[in-house]
């Protein structure tokens, strides 16, 4: 039972690391990746209701009936997304105003429903959690990671802080739109690469 | 602010998926075809139009007179996922050729993050009812319009060499990327 806690917890870390390796959630991570600090303000949102809805879901498993279950998964996955975003508009208001419509938007994170359908709908609780907190870890990491290198180099600072110096020309294209787009497919593309050399 | 340049904005300046960052599952999911992109374009902007309008009848009707604002989004998602189910069963009877056509897009709608997104940012924005119309309904053209040009590039990648680690959804990615790198010339418009 310990061994296998771990591991569900670990394979969240690089097995199956959102957004890299299961592609899904894009949108928030496009979005609220300009800076690393919202970057994983928005993990640590999203780690909250994932370890949660997983918990209750996986609970709940043998008693909602199969026909409704994707309806029944939204109600609770918008429970608690409901509760983190008024325990951040309460304690975190300048985070709550970065991250706009994205916090709602947690509802429709298909990391979250599709975590409840594929694992906590067939797993005991706290498997369930664990699994849960892996991929919320991996998610946060990776949306910190991502902001991180969009922020250096779009706007030279990190986590705030000047980094690259004053003569820096910040490279605007990475905090728009379009270098989202571009900076998450090259990453996904190295990380295809440094998987071949793994397992070569 | 008037219509015309609300939809022009909703159309190219502040594209939805693009720009927006709005609907990228199904705009990465279902762009590999062209008739299909077809399909879930139509889907969307007939449920986004429809969405739109429920969920700001919801929130003016009965959310704010019994002050129930921070209920609006495990409502709005209920709704939409309702209406979803609705429209489903009632194309299913009614119209079945139409039902053949959008029907397998429906259910991936709900967890469309954009049909969410456009009810959210029409209460945010404050629009009134005409404003709200226009708003959604040139929101979801601009995300048909983007889903069929990104489709239209995506079937050209076949015939591509393109190195294996960037195959499929890096490269997609960077192709949206760059599209988005044009979309933002339209941002001089308005």
């Amino acid at each position: 039972m310990q061994g296998s806690l771990v591991q569900e917890f670990t394979k969240g870390l690089w097995k199956e690391i959102p957004p890299f390796r299961l592609v899904l959630g894009l949108c928030p991570t496009l979005a609220v990746t300009k800076a690393a600090d919202t970057g994983l303000g928005m993990g640590v949102a999203a780690t909250f209701v994932l370890v949660f809805s997983n918990l209750i879901v996986s609970l709940l498993r043998n008693v909602i009936p199969n026909k409704v279950r994707i309806a029944c998964y939204i109600v609770v996955i918008a429970t608690f997304v409901v509760i983190t975003e008024l325990v951040m508009q309460a304690y975190t208001y300048p985070l709550y105003q970065a991250l706009g419509i994205f916090i709602p938007l947690i509802v429709v994170n298909c990391i979250i429903l599709g975590r409840a359908e594929a694992f906590a709908g067939k797993n005991p609780p706290l498997l369930s959690a664990a699994d849960g907190l892996g991929i919320g870890v991996g998610y946060t990491l990776a949306l910190t990671l991502l902001g991180g290198i969009r922020e250096l180099f779009g706007s030279g600072t990190l986590f705030g802080h000047g980094v690259m110096g004053a003569g820096y020309e910040p490279f605007r294209f990475m905090v728009q739109a379009p270098g989202a787009f571009v900076c998450l497919g090259l990453m996904l593309g190295l990380m295809n690469v440094v998987e071949a050399i793994r397992t070569r | 602010m008037d219509y015309l340049t609300l939809a022009i904005s909703a159309i190219f300046i502040s594209n939805i998926l693009l720009i927006q960052y709005l609907g990228n599952c199904p705009f990465l999911g279902v762009s590999k075809k062209m008739d299909t992109a077809l399909g879930m374009g139509g889907a969307v902007i007939f449920v986004m139009t429809l969405a739109a309008v429920i969920t700001w009848a919801v929130q003016y009707k009965l959310l704010e007179p019994f002050d129930l604002g921070y209920l609006q989004t495990i409502v709005f998602i209920l709704v939409i996922a309702a209406l979803v189910q609705f429209i489903e069963m009632f194309l299913k009877k009614a119209v079945p050729p139409l039902y053949k056509s959008l029907g397998i897009f429906l259910p991936l709608i709900t967890t469309n993050c954009a049909v969410l997104g456009v009810a959210l940012i029409n209460i945010k924005e404050e629009y009134d009812f005409l404003q709200m119309l226009v708003f959604s309904i040139t929101s979801a053209i601009g995300f048909s319009l983007a889903l069929v040009l990104f489709a239209g590039i995506r079937e050209k990648f076949e015939t591509a060499r393109i190195p294996r680690s960037y195959q499929g959804t890096a490269i997609g990615l960077i192709t949206a990327g760059l599209m988005a790198l044009a979309f933002l010339g339209f941002s001089g418009m308005v």
